[in-house]
């Protein structure tokens, strides 16, 4: 079950083009943007783009962002909780 | 090099309008041309509203003397350089120096992405006709060869103040005896490549824009192409017509802050306001009327509005944005709305910034709602903020 | 007007898989892709720039250029933000991107690749890392006119719009590139030549 986190951290390093980063590093309830990370809107629109990709959740709102994208903890409880399920 | 550089010709073409007098008919009763897609093939259909011209490429290429299966970027600007050359009216045109300054982001896209589709499934497909005249200054090129206009043809391509600095660029060029008339500003037409990408960027409305209201959700995508006719004095003297105004100021600064946003605070919109009035030698309140870049997105409206405020605070102008009718037109913008601009000066008339409704809270100005008539417009400031913080402000005065 | 003395006080080109400055080569590789290389541009300098990651392959060249450039060659705080400026061509405008972005809009459209299909947005990178905030213009021209950008630029430093000036040349499209950038200022270093198209043309034929 915990996978998800250390998968969401290789797609996020992958996705928005971290090299310098490991995926490792990233720490849970480390902040994304801002501080933490430093992460930036169009970074904010990458991982709308990844959320649609890699699980099938469509972010209408943008202005939802900020609190579902906090951390990679809040992201996956996000997901856990809005993923379709598979009929 | 103070010599000033006169506005004698315009033209225009856009969603609210196949020239100069259909649009002027568009402005005055509030008639925006946004709407449901009905030319671009996109799955974006009966999603989101944009702002087409309503003419297909047949009738654009018949308007333009040129073939159907050219880019409509040419097309378009063709049309639109034609007309304000022939609003000019100059007798002697051939026997001038002239040059084309012409502004466009998507070059031959449109044509190119339909390419592309058929190709990338079969590699027999596709007509290589159609990428033939990809490259943005194709579009110019084609456009310079109707006009004749020999001399000198260059292409910008900043973003959304492109045609605004193809504009100050040709008056620099007459300003320093090089040319005696330039045909500046620019073009751009809508293709799929523009509205997935601007999708894909989460700024459009889904409804139609609100420019600077506080519950703006973004901006909608136009298409069109804006001319103006730039002479020297030596050449104003010998029309038969005054011209419409002359452009006075004009700066160029980069806000050095987002790739696609500009910062908070407004600095290069500031920065672009302060030097076209610091070139024209006007104050702030010398200006009449702000035709504003006013995009409709949370992020435009708040830059630009903060620049403004510091700028002009306690007296602000009278200030709209056209983009209400017209639409983002991108590399076009700049020129379209110089054309509206020299309009506002030469009739007296300002215009209206629809669907606005709520002050936005940090502002303490809100943008005129109504179309007015009989005004007092001896100065106007027209804005063009472009992607990669380019920021340009262009300043026109009566002549 | 006073035509005042200008001069060209550094250049640095990137091409042939072959970084030089002031004409002299500092680094050169003889494979690989130009991801790779410029990559291995960015490690050799060592430019602890994060953001250079998510740039497209002309900002990338443009980038590294500008601040090998400006290294050791500039001094920042002689200068206001608005007084130095940018003056770029190239011929290929945006096209590697915009290759790149049609692609993603098979699946996702990516608005990471949207954001560089613009050509301007190499110099847009360049002010948000040297903070630079003065007069900006990108031409789209079939090779480098060095007289008409020599003219340019000359102008605006003329007319103090800028008193320094990056300009040149940075085009990509796929594996071929090339970038030839040029430091014009008004103050005579040691080593500086005068800002003549000739001198600017000498250059670039070296490339």
């Amino acid at each position: 079950m915990d996978t998800l986190l250390a998968d969401l951290k290789k797609q996020i390093v992958e996705q928005l083009n971290l090299q310098d980063i490991k995926p490792e590093d990233i720490g849970d309830d480390q902040p994304l943007f801002v501080e933490g990370l430093g992460l930036d809107s169009i970074d904010a629109l990458e991982l709308i783009v990844l959320l649609q990709q890699h699980y099938k959740i469509k972010l209408a709102n943008a202005e939802d962002g900020p609190k579902v994208f906090h951390s990679v903890k809040t992201l996956a409880d996000y997901i856990r909780a809005n993923q379709p399920t598979n009929a | 090099m103070s010599a000033p550089v006169y506005v004698a010709g315009i033209g225009i073409i856009s969603a609210i309008g196949n020239n100069v007098a259909e649009t002027l008919a568009s402005l005055e009763t509030s008639r925006a041309g946004i709407g449901d897609i009905n030319y671009l093939e996109t799955i974006h259909r009966n999603k989101l509203p944009i702002a087409e011209v309503k003419l297909t490429n047949e009738e654009l290429a018949i308007k333009a003397g040129l073939q159907h299966h050219i880019s409509r970027t040419a097309l378009l600007s063709t049309i639109a350089a034609k007309q304000a050359v022939n609003d000019a009216g100059i007798e002697n045109f051939s026997a001038l120096r002239t040059g084309f300054i012409s502004a466009n982001t998507v070059g031959g896209m449109d044509k190119t992405e339909n390419f592309f589709s058929a190709f990338l499934n079969d590699n027999k497909k596709g007509k290589l006709r159609d990428v033939v005249n990809h490259e943005c200054g194709s579009a110019t090129e084609i456009a310079a060869d109707k006009l004749g206009i020999k001399n000198y043809v260059s292409t910008i391509s900043t973003a959304c103040s492109s045609s605004a600095n193809a504009i100050f660029f040709g008056a620099r060029l007459i300003k320093h005896n090089m040319l005696d008339v330039v045909v500046a500003g620019g073009v751009d037409a809508l293709t799929r490549f523009t509205l997935n990408g601007f999708n894909t960027l989460m700024i459009l409305d889904q409804q139609f824009c609100k420019p600077f209201d506080e519950n703006r959700k973004g901006l909608n995508l136009g298409e069109g192409a804006g001319y103006v006719v730039l002479v020297s004095e030596k050449v104003a003297a010998t029309l038969q017509q005054k011209p419409y105004c002359k452009l006075s100021g004009y700066a160029n600064a980069n806000d050095a802050y987002h790739q696609t946003a500009s910062s908070p605070d407004g600095k290069g919109s500031f920065m672009a306001m302060s030097g076209a009035l610091k070139l024209a030698g006007l104050l702030p309140t010398d200006i009449d009327y702000i035709n504003l870049h006013g995009t409709g997105t949370q992020n435009n409206d708040i830059a630009e509005g903060t620049a403004i405020k510091r700028l002009f605070d306690p007296l602000f102008p009278k200030m709209s944005s056209t983009k209400s009718f017209t639409g983002h037109t991108l590399g076009a913008s700049g020129g379209i709305e110089a054309v509206l601009s020299s309009l506002s000066i030469k009739y007296g008339i300002i215009y209206p910034n629809l669907r606005f409704h709520d002050q936005m809270k940090e502002l303490p100005f809100a943008p005129e709602t109504k179309f007015l008539k009989n005004q007092k417009v001896n100065n106007v400031l027209s804005n063009s903020f472009g992607f990669g913080g380019n920021c340009s402000s262009l300043l026109f005065s009566r002549a | 007007m006073i035509t005042e003395n200008h001069y060209i006080t550094a250049s640095c080109s990137i091409n042939k898989h072959i970084v030089s400055k002031n004409e002299k080569t500092v680094f050169e590789i003889r494979v690989g892709t130009l991801h790779d290389f410029l990559l291995s541009i960015y490690h050799l300098f060592d430019f602890k720039y994060p953001k250079f990651y998510k740039m497209d392959n002309v900002c990338k060249l443009g980038w590294l250029a500008s601040e090998i450039l400006l290294k050791d060659s500039f001094a920042h705080t002689d200068y206001k933000p608005e007084e130095v400026g940018i003056v770029l061509a190239n011929a290929n405008s945006s096209l590697d991107t915009d290759l790149k972005y049609f692609e993603s809009t098979k699946d996702y459209a990516s608005p990471s690749l949207f954001v560089y299909t613009l050509p301007n947005i190499v110099m847009g990178e360049i002010c948000i890392r040297n903070r630079f905030k003065g007069e900006n213009a990108f031409f789209v021209q079939e090779k480098f006119d060095a007289n008409f950008v020599q003219q340019y630029v000359n102008n605006l430093l003329n007319n103090n719009i800028l008193q320094a000036c990056i300009f040149g040349w940075v085009d990509v499209l796929q594996e071929d590139y090339n970038a030839v950038l040029f430091l014009a200022e008004k103050k005579n270093h040691a080593g500086s030549i005068p800002f003549t198209t000739e001198n600017i043309e000498n250059i670039l034929s070296k490339n």
